[in-house]
């Protein structure tokens, strides 16, 4: 038996037929990390999803290098999965790492650098290397030990290659299943469900390739059972209810799948790729193109074309891609072309941070077009929002004739998170176009709310041409102001009835009022709702708002934030920090949603933003929360000294 | 990828519909372009055209990019699609990849095509989708008043190189012709009538891409370009051939005649660079490239087919 010390908050109970300690923990953040290719993130994805399916409730996120083949033993390569494991939901990925399985030290650096690794963290690492033949390999291992040794780990080092090589040759491919074993007996994952996700992980190679990954996943479970002291505990809360487990990504092509949609045009571009990647293997099934045009223009493009001619289609994009695909957006804003937009976002600007993520793209969503442009845009804030999101965006884009767009981002796009099993129905599903003959003209506006029944090509007597010229009911070409004051009157007043249609949002805390109101958009809302949980624990008086419409903001605002003493964003994306130098209230630039609120409703809303490349952690929140509250404080003593000096009394 | 025969698809003719179409089935508003200009006897051709070929109107699809040219599908009573500039080819793609019946136009011109759209028209040569894709070729931006265009003549002053457009044109026939899977080239002259809407009829009949080059000239600002080749016969040389564009009356007056067979992709390549005379006809045509618009045609589904195989995919997530 080796090392001894648990996770501190942890009761512990004896576990009599091993004879290895329980130690019991409502939550656990385990991470597997290793050089890239050698399978970490399967390892991390069989893990998540097996324990999903146990009853777990889980958070994935993706440790990605930046590179394909980074070079191996070095912390920048490090790439690997990292999850969240708790008995109750879990909807954000937590704050720091209690157990680490690395399959070198150099990558376990580079996690200890980032300040990932919790104080009393256990660390599972590959021993090899201590006793490599290459002296430069065993001195990295020794400089490695010596600044880990710093920190109050639990270093267990397990010789994961040796082991391996009694039953495959090729050790690097088989050190991930041989660490879904060593987890499989530290959490006590049920076998028999491993081993069915093992088989759904390779389900397009041989028989023998899933012997071979179940035969060194059993090797890593008995080394753990008959080397480790401890066993860890975090109960399953199975449900009755029906369950499914993804990412966004998959849920966003679920969701293309669930609305009806028949055409996607996209270029490739990271974090949103891998939803075309799903749709090629089953589009073609429900009657869909996936068309790889030759750029993020020409897939806008032949989205807009498709639309046009019949179905809403979409392109889905990150934000260089965006980016180019302004034009085309305005044109199918102009033309009243429906159009869903899908806009997976990463660090910017520029290329940014490609595998990272970031809450950028907002105004940019917004406000991007040259002219008058209005659109929706929505922000799922979960996994199950992301499937959701598509075939509202659908409904919404026909409905309004316009262009959706929908912010998601590279957090959302790889954590994986169990949810309700959606209860399909045919009314999401895009009907057929009605290619009966038009009785109506190209853009007949009703005059209230600017809304108008569309003609596509087919319907005899509807013949006219589009234009993203200015123009009127006719489509005709149109150089009088008048013409143009009155199509983007039309345009801009259903984005006004859209509005009025929408529910005012909930407050998560106290809808009476309080000191401070957190609001948020997008995939901070587990953490934020989780770090004001904490605040209030600990008697603040804070409460959050999360947005789901961010184009047309939600009814209410104004109101709601008249409760608050103070409204703050909590985003992920830049703001000036006041205490820098040359900033001052006049000069701060501030968050992307800040500014929109600020404008919209006359609050002063402050804001607190990072742009640290990876999701918020609750702690950091919670951090922010407590220095926002105290600041109001100080604030009061202020204004009561003031008074008092006014007063002459001072 | 497995190769499927191309099926005969795209000409939207109802048989059920007894309609007779006569020129005003077709005919929009009057065209507003400059007297003299060479896009009048294009509209002049494909109205003709859409009447010899009795195309269903709401059948039938114009996409243009912007540009003089591209005001075209605003003079016909077809459907019509007047997008941005150089982006008339993605446009018409979705189109026909979402409505494979629609009969599919597209306009553009030279700067639309070759300069700010180039990506497209290589990328829309390979997929060989489907259309006719008519490049009104005049040399010149003319809408945003005399710049210098990828196809303006050596030499010419413009507004933007007033000493001169400094380098050789693109030649867009051998950029087409270069490019992998091209399946029809064309070249023809606005100034003959009857040449322009025999080879726009063969495009319109191409089972594939069928792209057209159409010599123009600017009445405003390239008046002159052409301008001995119009008066002078001589000038002209007319690829003919059985397979090729068969116009029995331009016999009598164009005598330089080239024999070529267009399906010699290698002696199209070397016909297309530009010579003392302007050559016309078809250069090149295969009828048996890949469309890849027919590669991509799933079959339809019903809303419940498609809840229940959206349930075999959520039970693949099932917890």
């Amino acid at each position: 038996m080796i090392g001894s010390a648990p996770p501190v908050d942890a009761p512990e109970t004896e576990d009599k037929t091993r004879n290895r300690r329980v130690v019991q923990a409502s939550e656990h953040v385990v991470e597997i990390v290793s050089d890239s290719g050698e399978g970490a993130q399967k390892c991390g994805q069989t893990f998540a999803a097996v324990s999903a399916k146990m009853g777990n409730g889980i958070w994935t996120v993706e440790i990605i290098p930046a590179e394909i083949q980074p070079p191996p033993r070095t912390p920048e390569g490090a790439s690997g999965n990292r999850i969240r494991l708790g008995t109750g939901p879990v909807t954000n990925w937590g704050d720091e790492t209690n157990l680490v399985v690395a399959f070198n030290e150099q990558v376990l650096l580079s996690r200890h650098r980032l300040g990932a690794l919790a104080e009393d963290a256990i660390v599972l690492v590959e021993d090899l290397w201590a006793t490599h033949d290459n002296p430069d390999i065993r001195a990295a291992w020794a400089r490695a030990m010596e600044e880990l040794g710093k920190r109050r780990y639990r270093i267990i080092p397990v010789p994961m290659e040796e082991r391996c090589l009694t039953i495959d040759e090729n050790p690097r491919k088989g050190k991930n299943m041989f660490a879904l074993g060593l987890l499989a007996s530290i959490y006590r994952r049920d076998l028999e469900r491993i081993e069915e996700q093992i088989a759904y992980t390779f389900r397009k190679k041989s028989d023998d390739v899933f012997q071979r990954n179940v035969a060194l996943m059993r090797l890593g479970y008995s080394w753990a059972e008959e080397h480790l002291d401890f066993v860890i505990d975090v109960p399953a809360r199975p449900t009755t209810a029906p369950l499914v487990v993804m990412n966004g990504n998959e849920a966003l092509g679920m969701g293309a799948l669930a609305s009806g949609m028949e055409l996607c045009a996209m270029y490739p571009i990271t974090p949103a790729t891998s939803v075309s990647h799903y749709l090629a293997e089953v589009f073609e099934r429900f009657g869909g193109v996936l068309h790889q045009a030759e750029d993020e223009i020409a897939a806008a493009g032949v989205a807009i074309g498709a639309s046009y001619a019949g179905k809403v289609a979409f392109t889905i994009t990150s934000g260089p891609g965006l980016a180019l695909k302004t034009e085309f957006i305005g044109l199918a804003i102009m033309t009243e072309t429906p159009l869903v937009v899908i806009d997976v976002q990463r660090g910017g600007p520029s290329t940014g941070l490609p595998t990272k993520v970031e809450q950028s793209d907002l105004l940019a969503a917004l406000f991007a077009q040259p002219g008058d442009a209005p659109r929706i845009v929505l922000a799922p804030a979960t996994i199950e929002e992301c499937f959701h999101a598509v075939i509202t965006a659908r409904r919404l884009a026909e409905t309004f004739r316009t262009v959706v767009i929908i912010l998601s981002d590279a957090n959302l796009a790889t954590g994986v998170q169990p949810f309700p099993r959606p209860q399909l129905l045919e009314e999401w599903v895009a009907p057929e176009p009605d290619l009966s003959p038009a009785t109506q003209r190209p853009y007949e506006w009703d005059a209230r709310s600017g809304l108008s029944a569309r003609t596509v090509p087919g319907q005899p007597g509807g013949m006219f041409t589009v234009t993203g010229l200015a123009h009127d009911e006719n489509s005709k070409v149109a150089y009088s102001a008048g013409i143009h004051q009155r199509g983007t009157t039309m345009r801009s007043r259903k984005l006004a009835v859209l509005q009025q249609m929408l529910i005012p949002p909930r407050v998560n805390g106290d809808e009476q009022g309080g000191d401070l109101l957190v609001v948020g958009w997008g995939s901070t809302k587990g953490a934020i709702e989780e770090s004001v949980a904490r605040a209030r624990a600990e008697g603040l008086a804070v409460s959050s708002l999360h947005l789901s419409f961010l184009s047309p903001l939600e009814p209410g605002l104004a109101e709601i934030f008249r409760r608050f003493r103070r409204v703050m964003t909590v985003e992920i994306n830049y703001s000036d920090d006041p205490a820098d130098p040359f900033i001052t209230a006049e000069n701060r630039r501030r968050g992307q949603l800040a500014l929109l609120l600020r404008a919209q409703t006359l609050v002063d809303v402050d804001c607190w933003t990072r742009v640290p490349g990876e999701p918020l952690r609750p702690a950091a929140i919670h951090d922010a929360l407590r220095s926002a509250i105290a600041n109001l404080a100080r604030r009061d003593v202020n204004l009561t000294s003031d008074t008092l000096r006014a007063g002459g009394l001072a | 990828m497995m190769e499927l025969p191309c099926l005969a698809a795209g000409c939207a003719v109802d048989l059920d519909d007894e309609r007779t179409l006569a020129l005003g089935d077709y005919e929009g508003p009057t065209a507003r372009w400059c007297p003299g200009c060479g896009d009048h006897s294009v509209l002049t051709a494909v109205e003709r055209l859409l009447v010899a070929e009795q195309l269903r109107p709401e059948q039938t699809v114009f996409v243009s990019g912007i540009g003089c040219s591209s005001r075209f599908p605003h003079y016909l009573k077809t459907y019509g699609f007047h997008g941005i500039h150089g982006r008339a080819l993605p446009v018409a793609t979705g189109v026909k990849l979402h409505r494979p019946e629609l009969n599919v136009f597209v306009v553009m011109g030279d700067g639309d095509c070759c300069s700010i759209g180039a990506a497209h028209w290589v990328h829309a040569t390979r997929y060989n989708t489907r259309m006719v894709a008519m490049l009104l070729d005049n040399s010149i931006y003319g809408l945003t008043k005399k710049q210098t265009s990828p196809t303006t003549p050596r030499g010419l002053k413009t507004n933007t190189q007033p000493d001169g457009s400094y380098l050789p044109p693109l030649d867009p026939l051998s950029t087409t012709l270069g490019t992998t899977n091209v399946s029809f080239v064309a070249q023809t002259a606005e100034w003959m009538p009857a040449h322009l809407y025999a080879t726009l009829r063969a495009a319109y009949h191409h089972h594939g891409f069928a792209f057209v080059r159409i010599l123009q000239r600017c009445p405003m600002y390239t008046a002159s370009i052409y301008e001995r080749a119009v008066k002078d016969p001589g000038l002209i040389e007319l690829l003919v051939h059985d397979d090729g564009i068969v116009v029995p009356e331009l016999d009598r007056i164009y005598k330089n005649r080239v024999a070529h067979d267009p399906s010699n992709l290698d002696a199209a390549r070397q016909l297309a660079n530009p010579g003392e005379r302007l050559r016309l006809g078809l250069f090149f045509r295969d009828e048996q490239r890949v469309c890849y618009d027919e590669l991509r045609r799933p079959r339809k589904i019903s809303a419940g087919e498609r809840i229940s195989l959206l349930n075999a995919e959520l039970d693949k997530h099932a917890v």
